[in-house]
C-alpha cells in the first residue's frame, strides 16, 4: 500500500483502474463525472499499450466497451445518468455476450436533464437490469472515497471472474469531494485472469464468437440458464454490506451510498440527544444483502430507508424483513442531499 | 481537538476552492479525519462559489454540516447566505474590503480582517484567500499556523506552483498577526 | 428605468436602444466575452424583424445555452443532448405552419447528435438550424470538441489535439453541403460590426428559407469561449481571426434557394 493522497472521489476512481490494470477508456463528458475523464486523459497515456478515447457519445463509448473487451482487454466507462441511459443498450449486449467491463455511474438528479446535484434516482436502473432482456449487472455502491477507489479495483476482478460487466454506483457527492485515500497497489499483467474466450485472432485454435445472439428458443435459454447459474453462485459469494451501531437499536436506518455516510453523522448526533440508533448499509445493491437485512430484521422494530429518491431500494428492504417490521421511508428528491439534522427528526418520529 | 467544519465561500476567482483544499490537507498532514466538498456546475459561472472542508479526531460522517464552526466569508452575497449557520460558539472570519463586519452575534466570534488590503500590502493580490487561512488559524487549537503554511506548500508542490510559496506563507503570516 | 422601456415602438421608428421584443430582461449568465449573448440577440432581431415572435418555436440545447428559454419570450423546447434537430423536425411535422428553429452547440450538433444532424439535413426538413462553433465544450469544462482545432489543448487534450488519437476538425457544414438536401449552408462570425450584420443577415434568410417552405438552412457561427480558451476577450477574437477562420473560412457554402 502508498502513501495517503488527498483525492476526488473522481480521481480515486479513475487512477485506482488503472492499477486494477484497465488499460481501455472510453467516455464522453458530463458533470458531475468531468473529473474521471480528464484524470484519464492525463494519466491513460502513461500505461503501456493505454488506451483513451474520448467517444462522440455516450453510445459510442459504451460499444468501444464492447469492442475492448471482445477483445480480452480490462475496459472501463464512466458517466453520470443521461450519459447512462444511453448507455443501457450496450450494457444489455455486454451482459448477454458475457463480457466483462465496469461502467461507473456519477449520479445526478433526474428524470431527463434534471440537475447536477448528487441524487440516487438511479438505483431501479442499475439494479433491476437497465436496459432489456434479463439481465443483471454486479453493482457496487461506495460511500466514502476511499471505498470508491477499492470497489472499483475490486469490480474489474468481478467482471473478469464472473464475465459480467459491474456498475459502481456513486453520486455526484462522492464524485466531487476530496478525501485522503491509500490506494492500492498496481496489479502486475500476470495477475490479471487469462481469456481464452476472447476474440484476439484464432491462431493455433478454432474461432471465438462473441455474440448475444440465438436465434433458437433452446440455445437462447440455454444462454439465460447458464447466465442465472452465475449469478446464483455470486449471490452466495459476493453479497456485502455493512452494520454500525445496530446492537441494542430498535429503529434500524437502511441506506446505501453518500446517504449511509451522512447517516453516520446522525447516529452520533442521536447518541448526543440519549437515542440510540443503528445503519443497515447494502454495499453490493445488486445483489441486494437481503438475508443480512432480515436477519436484522429479526431484532429491531423498525428498519427506516434513507434514499436520494422517491423510494426505490426500500422496495428491496420490504421484500427482505420479517413480517411485521416496519418499514417507513424518508426520501430528498431533486439533487437535494438529506443533512444529518434532518435524518435525525425523521428518526425521532419511530423512536 | 474540536471538530473544525468550515465553510469558505467567495466570488469565483477569489480562490475559495483552493483555501479549501489547502484546510484539507493541512488537516490530513496533522493526522485527522478530513473531507472537502465543492459547489460544483455552471452556477459558479461568474457567481459566488463555496467549498467545505471538515478537519475532525473522528470518521466525517456527512461533507456538509448543517451548522459549521467557521465560516470565511470573502464577498457580501457570501456572508448573506451563510452567516445564520454559523454554529454555537462559532467563528466567522468577514473580508472588511468588501463587507461591513456584522454585528456581533450570541456566542460567535466575528474577526473583520481588509484581505484585500493586506494582500496588496504584501503584492500579491490573488492571496487573499490565504490572509483569510492565517486568520482562522488564530482561533483554532491542535492545528497551528506552520500547520497551514506545511498544507499549503504542500498543496502548491503538488500543483506544481512553489514560486507562489513565499508569498502566500507571508498572507498567511500577516493574516494570523493581523488578529490581536 | 428598465433596458425595454428605452426601446421606442412605434412602427414607424427604427429602434436604436434596448433589446428585441422578442427577448425580456433577463440578463443572459454568460461569460464575458461569450458570443452566444451575441448570437441570441442577432436572433431575437431577426424574429422581431419578421413578426415572428408568436409564430416561432425555438430550442434551448444542453450547453451553455441551455437557459435560452429564460431571456426569450417565446415558445421553447428543451431536448436532450444532441437530439435537438430531431427534436425540431418533430415540432415542425407536428406544426409545419409554425417557425421553428434548432440552437446547437458544437459538440450538441457535431458529436452526439451527429446523426440526427445528418438526417435532418438529409431530409431537408424544413427548418433553421444555428449551430454554434467554440470548438470545445464550454458547459463541461472544456473539454474537446470534433470541432476543436489541431494542436488546441482542451481538458481531455491536455498535450494539444493530435489527429493520430482524435482525428480531425470535422467540418460539418462542408460535409452536408455534399448532400442534395439542405437549401442554404453558411459560416458567419460575430466578432466585429461587418460579421454581426452579415450573420444577421444570414438568421434572417433561413428563417425566411422556412416561411417560404424551401427546406433546410444551415447557419454555424464561429464563437469566442475566452474562459475554455485561457484567453481574454480580445484574445478570443484574434484567435478566431487568426486560427479558427483559418480552419473553418466564413462564408456562404451552398445557396440553393
Ligand atoms: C447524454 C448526455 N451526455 C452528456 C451531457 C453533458 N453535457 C452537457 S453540455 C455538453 C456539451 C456542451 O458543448 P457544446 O454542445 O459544444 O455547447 P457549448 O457549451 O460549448 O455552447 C455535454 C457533454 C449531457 N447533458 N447529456
Ligand atoms: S464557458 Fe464559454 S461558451 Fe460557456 S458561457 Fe462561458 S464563454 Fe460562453
Ligand atoms: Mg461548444
Amino acid at each position: 500500500m502508498g502513501e495517503m493522497q488527498l483525492m476526488r472521489g473522481n480521481e480515486a476512481i479513475a487512477e485506482s483502474a488503472i492499477r486494477a490494470g484497465c488499460k481501455n477508456y472510453f467516455a464522453y463528458p458530463i458533470t458531475p463525472q468531468a473529473e474521471l475523464l480528464q484524470w484519464m486523459a492525463v494519466h491513460m497515456p502513461e500505461v503501456e499499450g493505454g488506451t483513451f478515447l474520448q467517444a462522440e457519445s455516450e453510445i459510442g463509448a459504451i460499444n468501444m466497451v464492447y469492442g475492448a473487451a471482445s477483445a480480452g482487454e480490462r475496459t472501463m466507462t464512466s458517466s453520470s445518468s443521461p450519459g447512462i441511459s444511453l448507455k443501457q443498450e450496450g450494457i444489455s449486449y455486454l451482459a448477454g455476450a458475457n463480457l466483462p467491463a465496469v461502467i461507473v455511474n456519477i449520479m445526478r438528479g433526474g428524470p431527463g436533464l434534471g440537475n447536477i446535484q448528487p441524487a440516487q434516482g438511479d438505483y431501479f436502473q442499475a439494479t433491476k437490469g437497465g436496459g432489456h432482456g434479463d439481465y443483471h449487472t454486479i453493482t457496487l455502491a461506495p460511500s466514502t472515497v476511499p471505498e470508491a477507489a477499492q470497489l472499483t479495483y475490486d469490480a474489474f476482478d468481478l467482471a473478469d471472474k464472473y464475465r459480467t460487466p459491474v456498475t459502481v454506483l456513486a453520486d455526484g457527492m462522492i464524485g466531487q469531494m476530496m478525501e485522503p485515500v491509500e490506494l492500492p497497489e498496481r496489479k502486475d499483467r500476470e495477475e490479471i485472469p487469462q481469456k481464452p474466450w476472447a476474440t484476439t485472432g484464432a491462431q493455433g485454435r478454432k474461432g471465438n464468437v462473441i455474440k448475444s445472439f440465438a436465434l433458437g428458443g433452446e440455445d437462447l435459454k440455454a444462454m439465460n440458464l447458464a447466465r442465472f447459474e452465475r449469478y446464483e453462485e455470486i449471490k452466495k459469494k459476493e453479497v456485502r454490506s455493512e452494520e454500525v451501531n445496530v446492537e441494542g437499536s430498535e429503529v434500524v436506518i437502511a441506506a446505501f451510498g453518500t446517504v449511509a455516510r451522512i447517516v453516520k453523522s446522525t447516529i452520533r448526533l442521536a447518541q448526543e440527544d440519549g437515542l440510540k440508533i443503528g445503519l443497515f448499509r447494502p454495499i453490493t445493491v445488486w445483489p441486494f444483502p437481503g438475508e443480512q437485512l432480515n436477519e436484522l430484521s429479526k431484532r429491531v422494530d423498525t428498519v427506516l430507508t434513507v434514499e436520494m429518491n422517491s423510494g426505490q431500494m426500500v422496495e428491496d428492504v420490504r421484500l427482505s424483513v420479517k413480517s411485521g417490521t416496519e418499514t417507513p421511508f424518508y426520501g430528498e428528491v431533486g439533487g437535494v442531499v438529506p443533512t444529518p439534522g434532518g435524518i435525525l427528526e425523521e428518526v425521532k418520529q419511530y423512536v | 481537538m474540536e471538530d473544525y467544519s468550515t465553510v469558505i465561500s467567495g466570488f469565483g476567482g477569489q480562490g475559495v476552492i483552493l483555501a479549501g483544499k489547502i484546510l484539507a490537507r493541512t488537516g490530513m498532514e496533522t493526522g485527522f479525519q478530513v473531507t472537502w466538498l465543492p459547489s460544483y456546475g455552471p452556477e459558479m459561472r461568474g457567481g459566488t462559489a463555496n467549498c467545505t472542508a471538515i478537519i475532525s479526531s473522528e470518521l466525517i460522517g456527512s461533507p456538509i454540516v448543517d451548522n459549521p464552526s467557521a465560516l470565511i466569508a470573502m464577498n457580501p452575497p457570501s456572508l448573506d447566505k451563510f452567516k445564520g449557520t454559523v454554529g454555537e460558539d462559532g467563528l466567522i472570519v468577514v473580508n472588511t474590503s468588501l463587507v461591513d463586519e456584522p454585528e456581533e452575534r450570541d456566542n460567535v466570534t466575528v474577526a473583520g480582517v481588509p484581505l484585500n488590503e493586506i494582500a496588496q500590502e504584501i503584492g500579491n493580490q490573488k492571496a487573499i484567500n490565504m490572509v483569510a487561512l492565517g486568520a482562522w488559524a488564530k482561533f483554532t487549537e491542535g492545528i497551528d499556523l506552520e500547520d497551514v503554511v506545511r498544507g499549503m506548500e504542500l498543496t502548491l508542490t503538488d500543483m506544481g506552483k512553489e514560486r507562489f510559496i513565499e508569498s502566500n506563507g507571508e498572507a498567511l503570516k500577516r493574516g494570523y498577526g493581523y488578529i490581536k | 428605468m428598465s433596458d425595454k422601456a428605452t426601446s421606442v415602438k412605434k412602427k414607424d421608428m427604427t429602434k436604436v436602444v434596448g433589446k428585441p421584443d422578442s427577448m425580456n430582461d433577463t440578463h443572459f449568465s454568460y461569460c464575458p466575452g461569450c458570443h452566444h449573448g451575441i448570437i441570441n440577440r442577432l436572433i431575437g432581431e431577426a424574429i422581431d424583424e419578421l413578426g415572428i415572435q408568436e409564430e416561432t418555436i425555438g430550442t434551448a440545447p444542453v450547453g451553455c445555452s441551455v437557459f435560452l428559454y429564460k431571456w426569450f419570450d417565446i415558445d421553447v423546447v428543451q431536448p436532450p443532448h444532441g437530439r435537438v434537430s430531431a427534436v425540431a423536425t418533430g415540432i415542425k411535422r407536428a406544426r409545419p405552419d409554425k417557425t421553428v428553429f434548432a440552437y446547437q452547440g458544437d459538440g450538441d450538433f457535431a458529436s452526439i447528435g451527429t446523426n440526427n444532424s445528418v438526417h435532418a439535413a438529409n431530409r431537408g426538413e424544413n427548418i433553421t438550424v444555428f449551430f454554434i462553433n467554440n470548438t470545445l465544450y464550454g458547459m463541461t469544462g472544456g473539454e474537446m470538441a470534433p470541432t476543436t482545432l489541431i494542436g488546441q489543448k482542451t481538458t481531455t487534450t491536455p498535450g494539444g489535439r493530435k489527429a493520430k488519437d482524435f482525428g480531425y476538425p470535422i467540418k460539418m457544414s462542408e460535409m452536408l453541403a455534399r448532400l442534395d438536401g439542405p437549401t442554404y449552408i453558411t459560416r458567419q462570425a460575430v466578432y466585429d460590426v461587418p460579421r454581426i450584420k452579415s450573420a444577421k443577415e444570414a438568421i434572417v434568410k433561413g428563417f425566411r428559407n422556412q416561411i417560404e417552405g424551401k427546406g433546410y438552412s444551415l447557419i454555424e457561427i464561429l464563437s469566442a469561449c475566452p474562459i475554455n480558451w485561457g484567453l481574454d476577450p480580445v484574445e478570443a477574437v484574434e484567435r478566431i481571426k487568426d486560427e479558427v477562420e483559418a480552419v473553418y473560412p466564413l462564408g456562404d457554402i451552398i445557396d440553393r434557394g
